[in-house]
C-alpha cells in the first residue's frame, strides 16, 4: 500500500510535466493540423537559458534567496522561449503553410537537430549541474507511506495553475475563440475578422512560454540540464496529447497525467504482474500498449472529437 | 512567393530539399568539432588513427575525454616526431561518433576502415565496441579500447581485439567483495541500464553476491536514456536493501543516486566505472557522498606520472580529466611503439607485433594475454569527498 501510494505521487509529478508539455504540441495541432516536432527543443533551450540566467544572478546577486531567484528567471526564460517558438513558426512553418503535409514535418525535425546542435556548441556537450534553488529535502506524509520533496510540490502546484490560467484563456477569452475559431476553420475565421496568422503566432508564443516553463521544471526536478534533455519529454508528451486526443487541450492534460500514472505503476508492478517475464525495463511498453489500445478503440484519443481528417 | 509556391511542386520540393540539407550540414559541422587538421608537413607520411566515442548524447562528455587523451598523445608524438623504418611519419586523428549507438557503432566502424585508418582506438563502451570488432576483424586493423570492461568484447575468437582495463570479471567481483566485506552487507538490490556494459557488470556482480551468501532482493532495469527512477526505486524502497548496486553510465547513474536520496533511501549505492566520472558529484548533487565506485585501471592519482598528465591535460583542453583519456592517451602509445617494433605502419604488420607489446605506459604495465586483455587489470575504488573522486582501495584481481 505504501508503495502504491508512492507511486500514484510519483505518477502525479512526471504526469503534470508530461501534461505542460502535451499542451504545446496539441495547441499547435488544433490551430495547424502539424505536428511541432522541434516542441522538445524549445523546453531544452528553456533549461539551458534559465541556468545561463540563474548563474549570473547567483554571481551579480548571491544575497537574493533561491526562490526569488527563480521567480524572477522564470518569466524571462518563458519570454525567450515564446521568441523562439514564433521564430521557428515563421521560419520553419509560415513558408510551407500551403506546401504537402509532409514538408512542414519534415522542416520541424530539421528545426529539431538544428536547435539541439546549436544548443550543444553554446552551452557544451557536458551534463550541466541545475543549482538547487527550491527544497530537496524529503518530506514525509502520511505516518510516512509517501515521501515527496518541496519542489515536487511546488512543480505540481505551479503545473495545475498554468493548466487552470490556460483553460480560461481558451474558453472565456476573446483571443481564445478566435484560437477555437481558427482550429475549426481557418478560412471561414479570417472571414469573420480573426487574423489568422496573428492567431497562430500567440498559440506558437503560448506553447512556447509552457514549454520553457515545464524545462525550468525538469531541471529543478532532476538537478541538471544538458543539450538533449528535450528529445525523450518531447516523445513522452507527443503520446500524451495523442493519448488524451490530439487537438483537445483537457484532452493533453489528461493524457498526460494518465502518462506519468502508468509509466510509474507500470514500473512498479510490471514485474509482479507478469510473473517476472517483463522487468521494469519494459516500462514504456506498458505505456505503449495504452497507448494503442486507446487508439484501436477510440481512434481520436480519449477526449478527441471525431473530425474528419482536416489538412 | 506564394503563388509561386503553389505553381511549381517541383520549386516546393527542392526548396524543402536543400532546407534539409542545409540543416544537415550544419549539423555535422556542430557535431564532429573537428579543427582544421594541422597540415602534414611535405615531406612526412600521413598516417591516420581512427577514434570512436560517442560525441554526442547523454555521455558525450565521457566521449570527449577519451578523444582527448588520443588527441593529446598525438600532439606530443608529432611534436617530437616520428620516424618509422627511416621514413618520417605524421599522425593524424579520425575521431568519429557512435552515439553510444550499436548500430552506429558499425557504420563509423567501416567508415574508419574505409578511410584505411591504421588503427583504431575504441569504442568507448562495451555495447558499440562488440559489434563494431567484427568489422575490424574482417578488415585486420587492430581495434584497442580504452574502456570496454564486458569480458565478451575479447572472447569472439577475433585477432584484432585489445583493450586497456581490466574486464567486469574482475570489476563485478571486486565491487561485490567490497560490498560483502567492508560494507557487511546483508542484502543487495540490482539495478542496470539495459547495455551490454550495465547488463553485464550487474550479472558479474549478482554472481559474486549470491556466492557469498548475499540476498538479491530486487534485480531492475531501466535503459540508458532515462531520467526518472522514482518508480524503479520506490520498489526497492519496499524491499529494504542494504546496498544499491547500479550497473550503467554517470548520466543515469548521477540521477538515479540523487532520487534515492530524495526518496529517504539510506542504503548505499555501489557502481562501476561507466558512474565512476568527476561528473558524477554534479548530477547526483550531495547523495554522491554516498556513492562508493570502481574503475577498471589503475587510479590518476597513484600512476607514477598521473599529476604531470593532469595538468597536460588541463594544460590543452581547459577541463578536467574525467575516467579513461589516460587510457585512449596510452592506447596511441601502444600502437606508435606496434609500427617501430613492425618497422611498418601497414595494418596487417602492426597486428602481428601486438601480442608482443611490453611497455610500461602512463597506466602503468602494458602486456596482454592471448585474447588481448590486460595480463595485470587492477581496479580502483573511490568514494567522494568535497564532491572529488578520492581513492579508497587499489586492488589486483
Amino acid at each position: 500500500m505504501e508503495t502504491f501510494l508512492q507511486q500514484l505521487v510519483n505518477g502525479l509529478v512526471l504526469g503534470s510535466i508530461y501534461a505542460l508539455i502535451a499542451l504545446g504540441y496539441t495547441m499547435v495541432y488544433g490551430v495547424l493540423g502539424i505536428i511541432n516536432f522541434a516542441h522538445g527543443e524549445v523546453l531544452m533551450i528553456g533549461a539551458l537559458v534559465s541556468l545561463t540566467l540563474i548563474q549570473g544572478m547567483m554571481m551579480l546577486t548571491p544575497f537574493l534567496p533561491g526562490w526569488l531567484i527563480l521567480v524572477l528567471v522564470l518569466p524571462i526564460t518563458m519570454a525567450v522561449c515564446a521568441a523562439l517558438s514564433y521564430t521557428i513558426e515563421r521560419v520553419a512553418y509560415r513558408p510551407l503553410r500551403n506546401a504537402p503535409r509532409l514538408a512542414p514535418l519534415i522542416s520541424a525535425i530539421g528545426m529539431s537537430v538544428l536547435l539541439q546542435t546549436i544548443a550543444m556548441m553554446v552551452w557544451s556537450r557536458d551534463p550541466l549541474m541545475y543549482p538547487q534553488l527550491l527544497p530537496s529535502l524529503p518530506i514525509q506524509l502520511f505516518n510516512s507511506a509517501v515521501t515527496i520533496t518541496g519542489k515536487e510540490l511546488i512543480i505540481i502546484a505551479v503545473a495545475f495553475l498554468v493548466m487552470c490560467a490556460l483553460l480560461l484563456l481558451v474558453e472565456r477569452t476573446r483571443l481564445g475563440r478566435a484560437m477555437r475559431a481558427t482550429a475549426e476553420q481557418t478560412q471561414i475565421a479570417a472571414l469573420m475578422g480573426v487574423n489568422p496568422n496573428r492567431v497562430i503566432s500567440i498559440t506558437f508564443m503560448l506553447g512556447g512560454a509552457l514549454a520553457g516553463l515545464a524545462g525550468v521544471m525538469i531541471a529543478t526536478n532532476y538537478g541538471n540540464a544538458n543539450f538533449y534533455m528535450g528529445f525523450i519529454p518531447g516523445l513522452k508528451a507527443f503520446t500524451a496529447a495523442v493519448l488524451g486526443g490530439i487537438g483537445n487541450i483537457r484532452g493533453a492534460m489528461l493524457g498526460g497525467l494518465l502518462l506519468g500514472l502508468i509509466e510509474s505503476l507500470g514500473a512498479g508492478y510490471i514485474g509482479d504482474l507478469t510473473g517476472g517475464v517483463l522487468g521494469s525495463n519494459y516500462q514504456d511498453i506498458f505505456a505503449f500498449i495504452v497507448l494503442i489500445m486507446v487508439l484501436v478503440l477510440r481512434p481520436s484519443g480519449l477526449l478527441g472529437e471525431r473530425v474528419s481528417d482536416r489538412a | 512567393m506564394q503563388a509561386l509556391f503553389q505553381r511549381f511542386n517541383l520549386r516546393q520540393i527542392s526548396i524543402a530539399v536543400s532546407a534539409i540539407v542545409l540543416v544537415t550540414l550544419l549539423g555535422a559541422c556542430g557535431k564532429s568539432d573537428k579543427k582544421p587538421a594541422a597540415a602534414v608537413p611535405a615531406d612526412a607520411t600521413e598516417v591516420k588513427i581512427g577514434h570512436v566515442a560517442p560525441l554526442t548524447g547523454p555521455i558525450a562528455h565521457l566521449g570527449k575525454d577519451n578523444e582527448n587523451g588520443a588527441r593529446l598523445a598525438i600532439e606530443e608524438i608529432n611534436k617530437t616526431g616520428l620516424m618509422i623504418d627511416g621514413k618520417k611519419i605524421f599522425l593524424t586523428l579520425v575521431p568519429e561518433d557512435d552515439a553510444e549507438d550499436p548500430k552506429t557503432a558499425t557504420q563509423v566502424a567501416q567508415k574508419l576502415v574505409d578511410t584505411k585508418v591504421a588503427a583504431v582506438v575504441g569504442h568507448l563502451n562495451s555495447g558499440t565496441s562488440i559489434p563494431a570488432s567484427k568489422i575490424y576483424s574482417d578488415a585486420g586493423i587492430t581495434q584497442i579500447s580504452p574502456s570496454a570492461t564486458n569480458p565478451e568484447y575479447t572472447k569472439q575468437g577475433f585477432k584484432t581485439t585489445y583493450r586497456l582495463v581490466a574486464t567486469d570479471a574482475q570489476q563485478g567481483p571486486a565491487l561485490a567483495n567490497y560490498v560483502t566485506q567492508k560494507l557487511q552487507a546483508k542484502s543487495v538490490a540490482i539495478i542496470d541500464d539495459a547495455t551490454q556494459y550495465g547488463k553485464g557488470l550487474a550479472d558479474e556482480f549478482e554472481k559474486t553476491v549470491k556466492a557469498a551468501g548475499l540476498k538479491i532482493v530486487a534485480r531492475e532495469a531501466s535503459n540508458n536514456k532515462a531520467t526518472d527512477f522514482k518508480a524503479i526505486l520506490t520498489k526497492i524502497k519496499g524491499t529494504k536493501p542494504d546496498v544499491i548496486m547500479y550497473g550503467g553510465m554517470d548520466a543515469t547513474g548521477g540521477p538515479l543516486a540523487k532520487q534515492a536520496k530524495e526518496l529517504g533511501i539510506t542504503a548505499k549505492i555501489v557502481g562501476g566505472d561507466g558512474m565512476c566520472t568527476e561528473k558524477l558529484a554534479d548530477l547526483a548533487g550531495d547523495a554522491v557522498t554516498n556513492v562508493t565506485c570502481s574503475e577498471a585501471g589503475m587510479a590518476l592519482s597513484k600512476m607514477a606520472n598521473g599529476n604531470d598528465f593532469q595538468k597536460r591535460y588541463k594544460e590543452r583542453f581547459n577541463t578536467e580529466v574525467q575516467i579513461y583519456s589516460p587510457f585512449t592517451y596510452d592506447a596511441v602509445y601502444v600502437l606508435v611503439d606496434a609500427m617501430k617494433r613492425a618497422k611498418s605502419t601497414d595494418p596487417a604488420k602492426i597486428l602481428l607485433v601486438m601480442p608482443e607489446t611490453q611497455m610500461n605506459g602512463l597506466t602503468g604495465n602494458i602486456a596482454f594475454d592471448k585474447q588481448g586483455d590486460l595480463q595485470h587489470g587492477v581496479i580502483s575504488l573511490y568514494e567522494y569527498k568535497d564532491k572529488k573522486k578520492s581513492v579508497l582501495d587499489v586492488v589486483k584481481m
